[in-house]
This record gives C-alpha cells, structure tokens and sequence, in this order.
C-alpha cells in the first residue's frame, strides 16, 4: 500500500486552475517581499512574469546567504541549475552566416549592421552593472498547491570571484565547474574547480562571447544551401504572412 | 559560518555510511578501477573512475566531456528554427521531448500561442517519446543485471512507437517536428487509430516486464536497498522526474506547472514510491509508461480539430526578454533559459538538462557500495549521454 502513493492530478490542476492568474502574482509578490526582508538592501532590482515566474538580483556579496534564504526560509529545497551569462554583445555577429542573412533581407529590419556599431551591452530582466552575471534557479518542489520556481541574479565583479553556492546546494557542483571553464569565474570555496567537458589543456574560456566560434568563421553552415534553392519564392513573400520560410529550414508554415 | 553546512552533514553520512560497509579488520590494499567510456553500463561515453577497497567502493568520480558538442554556443549563431535541429540530439531517446520546452520558451517570448489542435498533438509525441525512451530503460535495467531477454522485446516494441513517430514526423530518431506556433503538419489519415493499437502493444510490453523483471527474486535482491537516495538530498543535486518520484517526492511538471500542453485536461495519475532505491526507480518508470499510454488514449480520443498552425512572422525574430520553461521530459526536468535580444538567434540558451544533475549525485551516492552495484545504481539513474554533454 505504502508503494502506491498517489495523488489525483486532475484535481489538483482544477483547484489551482481558477485562481491562477491573481493568486500566483500575489504569491510571487510574497516571495519578493520575504527574501527582502531576509537580505534588506542586497536585493538590488526585481522582477515578476505574471503567473509564470520570478527574478531577483542580489548584490554579490550577499550570493551565498541569498541560497541560504531561498533554500531554508522560503523553503526552495530544489537546484535546477547555476550558469553564467556574458552580456557583451559578440564581436562576431552570426559570422559567415550573417551574410545570407543581408542576402535575404533578413538582417535589413533594423537597418544597422550589428558587427559595425561599438557594441552596447543590454543586461536582461532585472539589469545589472557588469559583463558577466552568475544566475541560478532554485524551486519549491513536492507540494501540488505551492510550486513556484525563483532565478536568482547578481554581477560579478572584475576579479571574477563568486562565493561558491555547494555548501547550501551540494547539486552545485558540477554547474559550477561547468561555469569556471566556460567563462573563467572562479567559485571561491568550492571543493574542486576541475575541467568537466573540456580537455584538461583546453586553452580559453568557450562560452565568453569573444571566444570565436572557428567552424563557422571558415565556412558557413552548409545548412544554408536550403536558402539558395528557394529564390522564386522571394518575391512574393510577404512579412507577416504565413508563406513557406526562407530562413534556412525546411519551416514551411502550415495553415491555409 | 560556523554551524554544520549541509554539505558538510551530506558527506559526513556518507563518509559515515561508507565506514559502516567497509570491513575494516581485513584490510586490503587499494586499487583503482576504470569503467569506461566504452562500456556497456555507460550508455555511451561515461567513463568512471572507481577506487576500491576489496570489493567495495571509496570513492568514485564520473567524467563528462567525451561527447560534448556545445550546443549552448553554437545555437548562439543559429536562428531559432534552426537551433530545434541541435536540441533534438540532446536526449536522443525522447527527442521529441526536447524541441517542446525551448519552442515553449520562444513562444512566450513572442506571445504567440499554438493552436489547441496543435498543442494536444504535441501533447502525444511528447508522450510517445516518453514511452520510447522509457521502454528502453525498461529492458535495458534487465541487461545491467544480468538477464538479457527483456532488452529484446523492449527493442521489439519500441518500434511499434517509433514507427508512429516516423509516420507523423519522418524521422524515428530526430523528428524537428515543432514550430514556433504549432506544428509543421497535421496528422496523416489513420495515424490515430494505429497509434491506439500500438499503445496495446506497449501496455502488454508493461505486463511482461512486470512478470519476467519485477517478479523476479535475482532482481528484488539486486535493486532493493541499493541505492538509497532521500528525497533532500535528492532535491539538493536537483535529481528530478521519475529519479525523484522514486524518493517519494510527489513533485511532477506535468501537473504542477503545465504550460502549453494539454496534460490538465487528462485524467491520469502522479505516481511515487517512497523507497528511495533502484527498485522503486523502476517501479516508477514501469507505472509511468502505462500511464502515458492511458494518456495517449484519451489524446487520441478528444483531439480537437482545427489548424495546427498560428500566424507568426515569416522571418522569426523573437522580442527581447528571458524566459525559462521547463517540461517534465522522459529523464526529468528538462528546461531552457531563453535570453533574446530580438534578433534572428538566441542571446544566451542556457540548456538545463536532466542526466546532468541526476549524474552530479554519483559520487555521494556510489561511496561504499559494491562494484557490481555501480552498474545496478548508474542503471537505475538511467541518463543519456547526450542529455549529461550537451
């Protein structure tokens, strides 16, 4: 019997189902206004997708009590993940590919060439100071009635140190190895910064967005052949339309 | 911080648990044990890294890295329609499954919403390559073990699946069947009443399972107690779907956060085990391929009609913002952090794979345990290659 715990889904979805739109936004609300007060000034910027998510970035000192926060207080006792994001725009563009994309057209909506202007750095959500910012994911699992899931944010500053997230979430680990190769932040305290997938002399850090891709500097993406087979179909394309797509798959749009 | 870390606590218990099974009175001398990459346990190219004591394990790492393809970086040069061809080959057994979380993901960015016919064909794929890849596990479990019958009716019946797959998609393996806002066609003529019948199929492939593995006293021994996670340690690795289901955890995105696919218009059942083991990984996985051909029933059945196809640009430029979505894939969470800057390829796509986290936790899970439970416990974690390297 023990073996058979179950809980009816259909239910569970019908009661939450109603109250769903409102009753979330003011839960997330909830959740803002207890990890402020838990960490007072070191949230620095907020934000909440209705009924679907929310963010928050901390300031980088108080990283390692916000996983304490979220994991022991608010109760978010599972790890999705911890990554880094660089938010320098590439100095590369689409590379090789960039140039069927003028050749299409498809680059010409904006009227400026990407790769030209002084790269201006546009940080997400919540905003931000530095190039590069840690974010991680936690949630509330386990309970049908209360499931939420919260990403957290901070900047890093130029020395690149983060305080390591692995005595609060041990799951941390590989992430954060993962985020140490890739984009050269160093996890202060963390057990063991070893290479996960990267050769043990692997020179760089792949992820950083001045890292170039070499494949597709060299050559473009044979993938685009598709493009050049479709050229009748060009002139009657219209934006906005569903017409087949030109735009290097097989993405014909369906529909009438 | 001077109070006890959780960590601190997690490794003292294991450390605590490893003494307790390592016979300290008859000392041995120290070896080291390599399985891997090439090894049939491994799924591919996981190479582990075991040292013995005699029989029993002191420590043991798992190494990535032997099959990583970079897909976070080289999606950042691929537009959107493009980069589903790259996550298909993430978990290469429920592919399917892989495109739905990130054409979610884009989807809500653009504010497009697929039409419903769409998103209950969606719906079953996604459940089709739920069962494709969990019958494999299912006979795969028996080859860890030892008995090698049930790996080939597992083959055998997962074609019936597959072939469905084949003649909705045209790729068994590789799909690239969604599109930001529905689908790329509709259903060909037939294709639900065989697909009804194939479930019969699968749900006699269940039935077999059960008697020729569950039944079982060699497999009782073997996967009873071995391998014991609880559920907070469970959710401190991020160990998700059925591996966390088998902790006792009632935790499933199908019901608890379900966007864009019609699972809260099914009736159907979150089942959970509360051991913790090998065993109770099975068990889940067994009840959740009957309960996704149940689901594929009622799919078929209630299909609406209509287009499968919204109105979305020709050229797709997703607005910029971040999202992340999250489904409940075959191996667990499978979820993607979309940052756009609304141009013709994602800023940053951050791929939250399930095989990686529920693979961090080997080293604490594998610390004391027999050498020949590692292929027993790795078995029961059940992880893709292509889900764990990206």
């Amino acid at each position: 019997m023990a073996a058979d715990a179950t809980t009816d889904a259909t239910a569970a979805a019908e009661d939450t189902e109603a109250e769903e739109q409102k009753e979330t936004d003011e839960r997330r609300e909830a959740l803002l206004s207890e990890l402020s007060s838990a960490l007072g000034d070191s949230v620095l910027a907020t934000h909440i997708d209705p009924g679907r998510d929310v963010w928050a970035r901390v300031a980088i000192d108080a990283w390692a009590e916000a996983a304490e926060v979220v994991r022991h207080r608010m109760g978010a006792r599972y790890f999705g993940f911890l990554s880094v994001i660089d938010w320098m725009p590439s100095p590369f563009g689409r590379s090789m590919d960039s140039e069927v994309d003028k050749a299409l057209g498809t680059d010409g909506d904006s009227g400026t060439d990407e790769t030209d202007e002084p790269a201006e750095m546009h940080h997400g959500v919540t905003g931000g100071e530095s190039r590069f910012q840690v974010f991680a994911r936690v949630a509330k699992v386990g309970d049908p009635e209360d499931h939420w899931g919260i990403t957290l944010v901070s900047d890093i500053p130029e020395s690149l140190e983060v305080p390591t997230w692995t005595n609060t979430y041990a799951g941390a680990d590989w992430h954060e190895r993962e985020a140490w190769e890739m984009y050269g932040v160093t996890f202060t305290g963390h057990p063991g910064l070893r290479h996960i997938y990267l050769p043990g002399d692997f020179e760089g850090n792949p992820l950083r967005k001045d890292f170039p891709l070499i494949a597709r500097m060299v050559k473009p993406w044979p993938g685009i052949v598709d493009v050049e087979a479709l050229p009748e179909v060009e002139p009657a394309a219209d934006p906005g339309t569903d017409t087949p797509d030109g735009s290097g798959t097989a993405d014909d749009g369906g529909g009438s | 911080m001077t109070a006890v870390t959780d960590r601190q606590k997690l490794s003292y218990i294991a450390a605590q648990a490893a003494d307790a099974r390592v016979n300290v009175e008859l000392e041995t001398e120290g070896m080291t044990l390599n399985i891997g990459p090439q090894h049939p346990a491994t799924h591919g190219t996981l190479r582990i890294v075991a040292q013995l004591d005699g029989e029993q394990v002191i420590r043991a790492e798992p190494m990535a890295g032997y099959m990583h393809r970079g897909y976070e970086k080289l999606s950042e040069v691929r537009t959107y329609p493009q980069v589903t061809t790259l996550i298909n080959r993430i978990d290469w057994l429920g592919s399917f499954a892989n495109e739905v979380p990130f054409i979610l993901a884009a989807e809500h960015l653009m504010e497009v919403e697929a039409p419903p016919r769409a998103k209950w064909i969606r719906t079953i794929l996604f459940e089709m390559s739920r069962v494709a890849n969990l019958i494999l596990f299912l006979g795969d479990m028996g080859v860890q073990l030892g008995a090698v019958t049930p790996v080939f009716y597992a083959f055998r019946d997962r074609e019936f699946v597959l072939d469905q797959i084949e003649k909705a998609t045209g790729g068994r393996f590789h799909p690239n069947f969604d599109r930001i806002g529905g689908l790329k066609d509709d259903l060909p003529k037939g294709w639900l009443e065989s697909t009804k019948s194939s479930m019969d199929k699968v749900r006699s492939f269940c039935d077999e399972m059960e008697d020729l593995l569950l039944g079982s006293e060699i497999f009782q021994e073997r996967t009873r107690g071995i391998g014991v996670i609880p559920a907070d340690v469970a959710m401190q690795y991020g160990l998700s779907g059925p591996n966390a289901r088998g902790s006792g955890i009632d935790w499933d995105l199908r019901r608890d956060n379900c966007i864009g696919l019609a699972y809260d218009e099914l009736d159907w059942k979150v089942w959970t085990h509360p051991d913790g083991d090998s065993f109770a990984r099975f068990w889940v996985r067994l009840q959740e391929v009957r309960e996704a051909a149940k689901m594929i029933d009622q799919l078929c059945d209630g299909l609406p009609s209509g287009p499968v196809m919204a109105k979305v640009p020709r050229i797709i430029k997703v607005p910029e913002g971040e999202a992340y979505v999250s489904t409940e894939n075959p191996l667990g969470e499978m979820g993607y952090y979309l940052v756009s800057q609304g141009e013709l390829t994602p800023f940053r796509l951050k791929i939250r794979s399930a095989s990686f986290n529920n693979v961090s936790i080997t080293p604490w899970l594998l610390r004391g345990v027999y050498v020949p439970d590692i292929i027993t416990i790795l078995g029961s974690l059940y992880f893709i290659l292509g889900d764990i390297d990206r």
